[in-house]
């Protein structure tokens, strides 16, 4: 009936979501920079809290912007389907004849590029702030990019069962964290272990091996949990 | 338009035998109708009836009834894909991004639909020609309407199915709106709306919900719907 090809109209709808989602997180820039500027403040206030020596810092640092970095993202989640359930638009998401998967894909894509892409660009300055010894930044970066991608994947699952609730964020901490935790795991692992001059290309695959995984499953699942959320 | 007088035999939307609950409330049971190329049907019933619940059962947004949808002969849920690709849904919430222009926000539906007109003609013809570039947060409520609106010239589907069109529109957006859904039915579409306004169309057909209630039911509706609920809630 389309005289369009799928595979072009596939192609074209994905771009068209994107294209539209990162104007509108264009368009509210204060809620854009709220996790950075958590991230950030959060990291600047150890040195204060704990103690401002170098060597004690040093030994904190991967932990410590991992785990910041982690909170970053899952404080920007909420938000991911909200205002699309609020104004009608997840409704036309779900019944349009695009792929909701690609719908899905272009949303968590967006949502990387706006908090992820900036946590982890931000993590060499701070690392700098806690006195992260030189052989770390490379692997920070590395890591930080394989995991924040995996969390936003991950995080849309949750932001996705949780957005017919009015009060979801509790919830949606509690059913996203446990999934989180291998991520850091790995990730903190892998700045650590290179800061103290070992190698990090198992930590490395491991991350990359969460985020095929992710790519693949996550948007099946959260186009699941959309569909249950927006029934009845 | 050849399509729909071969197939006329078969009905392009068929309900069979269909029942809705909410919370554990049967909204109505047994409903059949069928709608051919170029049917107007109009859904009546009081509020709390469960017109909203059937619409979006029909879109396919809500999965929760009893009985079938046939599309065009196909059951639904096999059908859902050629459906989604023939149907368009205007819900209570107008589907409009707030921190968008008109424009833009139609740019994302038009990826869909793959209509032949542009834009900027689909915004003149609601009306809305000059406000292509004004955020949609500045615009009034029968202006947002009226972008919702604006997806009916974008849209190439020939099922039309309308919860409430007629909200916040003025009387010669009313009129505009009856025209188009005239123009649709003659088409060769079917277009299926609520709305608790009379419409002034010859082929129109009424359906009200009220005979589908079950009787023991009728009280407990009655009170229902003087609290104001509209079987819709977010």
């Amino acid at each position: 009936m389309r005289d369009n090809t799928p595979a072009a109209s596939l192609l074209g709808g994905f771009i068209a979501s994107f294209r539209r989602d990162l104007l509108i997180a264009a368009r509210h820039k204060a809620e854009l920079t709220n996790p950075l500027v958590f991230f950030l403040i959060a990291v600047t206030l150890i040195p204060l809290g704990v103690s401002p020596e170098k060597s004690v810092l040093a030994l904190l640092a991967p932990g410590i912007v991992w785990v910041m970095a982690l909170l970053a993202t899952l404080l920007s989640l909420d938000g991911l389907f909200r205002s699309d359930y609020d104004d009608g638009s997840l409704e036309q998401m779900l019944i349009s004849p695009q792929s909701l998967y690609f719908t899905v894909m272009a949303k968590v894509l967006v949502h990387w590029l706006v908090s992820g892409l900036p946590v982890t660009l931000l993590a060499p300055l701070l690392g700098l702030m806690l006195s992260l010894p030189i052989e770390g930044y490379l692997p920070l970066l590395a890591s930080l990019a394989l995991g924040t991608a995996s969390m936003s994947l991950i995080g849309a699952v949750g932001a996705a069962l949780t957005v017919s609730l009015r009060k979801g964020g509790l919830l949606l901490s509690l059913i996203v964290m446990p999934l989180y935790i291998p991520v850091l795991i790995f990730g903190a692992s892998a700045v650590q272990t290179a800061v103290q001059g070992g190698a990090i290309g198992m930590q490395l695959a491991v991350l990359g091996a969460f985020l095929a995984l992710a790519i693949v499953l996550a948007p099946i699942a959260t186009l699941g949990a959309l569909r249950i959320s927006t029934n009845g | 338009m050849t399509e729909s007088v071969t197939q006329a035999a078969i009905p392009l939307l068929e309900l069979c035998n269909l029942g809705c609950e909410r919370d554990e409330r049967l909204l109505f049971s047994g409903l059949d109708v069928q709608l051919f190329p170029g049917d107007v049907v109009q859904i009546g019933g009081p509020n709390g009836a469960g017109k909203t619940t059937l619409l979006r059962a029909l879109a396919g947004i809500s999965t929760d009834f009893n009985g079938q949808i046939r599309y065009a002969g196909k059951s639904l849920p096999e059908a859902t894909w050629e459906f989604a690709g023939d149907s368009l849904y205007l819900g209570h919430l107008p589907g409009i991004k707030k921190a968008l222009t008109p424009a833009e926000n139609l740019a994302w539906y038009k990826a869909q639909s793959g209509a032949a007109i542009t834009i900027n003609d689909a915004l003149s013809a609601v009306g809305l020609y000059g406000y292509e570039d004004t955020p949609c947060y500045q615009l009034s409520a029968g202006q947002l309407r009226r972008v919702a609106l604006a997806r009916l010239h974008l849209s190439r589907a020939r099922i039309w199915i309308l919860d409430e069109p007629f909200t916040a529109i003025d009387k010669l957006g009313v009129s505009q709106l009856e025209a188009l859904i005239a123009h649709q039915s003659a088409k060769g579409g079917v277009v299926i709306l609520t709305s608790h306004q009379d419409l002034s169309l010859p082929q129109l057909r009424l359906v009200n919900l009220q005979d589908y209630q079950p009787t023991r039911n009728k009280t407990k509706n009655g009170i229902s719907s003087l609290s104001g609920g509209d079987g819709y809630h977010a």
